[in-house]
């Protein structure tokens, strides 16, 4: 949707413009993220890339939880999976992740328009949500350690 | 009544449409009652049956979730974690994304249309977010059997509420409380059905705020999404209108399950042979069931689903309590 169309939209809609500039955000993150997600997964099932944990031996550990999985497979926790990128089943993981970031960066995109106009009660909400999702994407709570 | 936008005559269930929820159903069935016993042969059978069986029961998901009008989220993880041979973590990981990736898809229309409000779901989406974290580390801290039995509670608890749930429209709301009048929590919305502004606000804001923070815990514990709770608080506890509450929940959800997501895919939970089929099964099954949509009876699928809900719920009940393994 273009910008005049959005205007169009917020006056018929009476749509606060920062839901409108949030709106187009996620719209284009979530189709990037998805069409990562699709194509780095042809990817890793036709093997054009070979994964770190192979098909046969993945079946014989999808079962165990996941702690006693990763142990068994080798496999990382947190941002190790970068290291594993060059692996078809951990480039996978780039869709993934990205579908997770989106909203991070769309709430860092509205939280400057709550401030200039002085809403500090929002404001402050949006803020702290970013840091707790920061917080929970950088594994800072709820992963491992 | 007829429906806005659908035909006077196609209104009514026909055999045919009938006939082809029943498939559906049974399909979603079939697959389903026919897995454990594959299970038992896992190790024998190709690696492959797994993913194709995952995207062609996703499929099914799609289609009745929409007509259903319940995410794909609370459908998945019953069903795929009672029948599929995969672990409940890794099972919960791939039903939270599957939620996050409709949520994702379905707000920025909602945001542009008015449906949703980021101003009525912004502290909401707070409370269930930090929630959502303790529930995703709870559920991966429990033992499987325990995190099975109450998922089965909670789906049986699930299909009572569809059973009974209320709506109301347009909920009168006399005077806003202190934190939503604070926070500014009202708006213009238009129902592009009546053609009418219709001016709301909401109250009892704390305990709406109590209530996601109970959500955020199951949407993170169960890998649920929570479409089928943020609506009833939002529209009988907080007074939102109905069509804004349904919105504001789909935003809500994009928040919510992004926080959980998080925590699993941080832990390792997340298997791309489970996540992608699902995600890409569901996203294609909902684009025929909005399809099928403007013909089906919407309260048969209703019925249809709450009673395949009500069987993953008890069969997830009885494997958490080893009677069903």
């Amino acid at each position: 949707m273009d910008v005049s169309k959005e205007r169009r939209a917020a006056r018929d809609h009476a749509v606060p413009a920062e839901q409108l500039a949030y709106a187009r955000w996620l719209d284009w993150g979530t189709r990037i993220a998805l069409a990562a997600l699709i194509v780095t997964f042809i990817v890793y099932a036709a093997e054009l890339v070979g994964p770190h944990v192979p098909f046969e031996r993945l079946a014989q550990l999808w079962s165990l939880p996941v702690d006693q999985y990763r142990a068994a497979a080798a496999a990382p926790a947190g941002w190790g999976w970068l290291a594993l990128a060059r692996h078809g089943d951990y480039l996978n993981y780039v869709g993934i992740v990205l579908l997770g970031l989106v909203t991070i960066v769309c709430y860092a995109r509205a939280l400057p328009a709550f401030l200039r106009r002085g809403e500090r009660a929002l404001a402050l909400v949006v803020a702290v949500e970013i840091l707790i999702l920061a917080a929970a994407a950088t594994g800072i709570v709820g992963a491992p350690h | 009544m007829p429906r806005f936008g659908i035909p006077r005559g196609r209104e009514r269930p026909s055999c045919e449409n009938i006939c082809d929820l029943t498939r559906i159903a049974l399909l979603l069935l079939a697959l389903a009652w026919t897995a454990p016993a594959a299970a038992a042969d896992a190790a024998a059978a190709p690696w492959w049956i797994w993913p194709a069986a995952l995207f062609a029961v996703s499929f099914a998901i799609g289609v009745v979730g929409v007509l259903a009008g319940v995410g794909g989220g609370v459908l998945f993880v019953p069903i795929v974690g009672g029948f599929f041979p995969f672990h409940l973590d890794f099972v919960r990981a791939a039903g939270l994304l599957l939620a996050l990736s409709g949520a994702l898809s379905a707000a920025p229309g909602l945001l542009r249309n008015g449906l949703a409000s980021m101003r009525l779901a912004m502290p909401l989406a707070l409370v269930g977010s930090v929630t959502s974290i303790a529930g995703a580390m709870i559920g991966l801290a429990l033992p499987t059997n325990v995190v099975q039995t109450a998922l089965g509670v909670t789906i049986l608890a699930i299909v009572a509420l569809m059973w009974s749930a209320k709506k109301s429209e347009t909920p009168e709301v006399r005077a806003p409380d202190a934190l939503s009048a604070a926070l500014r929590l009202n708006g213009v919305f238009h129902d592009p059905a009546s053609g009418r502004d219709i001016d709301w606000r909401v109250h009892r804001t704390p305990a709406g705020l109590v209530a996601f923070a109970g959500i955020g815990v199951l949407a993170g514990l169960f890998g649920l999404g929570a479409g089928w709770a943020n609506v009833p608080v939002l529209n009988l506890l907080m007074g939102a209108p109905l069509k804004l509450s349904v919105g504001t929940s789909g935003f809500l959800l994009s928040v919510v399950d992004t926080t959980a997501a998080w925590v699993y895919i941080n832990r390792g939970a997340v298997l791309p042979v489970l996540v992608a089929p699902s995600i890409v099964g569901v996203m294609l099954g909902a684009k025929i069931g909005a399809r099928l949509l403007r013909v089906v009876h919407a309260s048969t699928v209703r019925r249809v689903v709450i009673g395949l809900l009500a069987l993953a719920g008890a069969r997830a009940l009885l494997k958490g309590l080893e009677i069903w393994t």
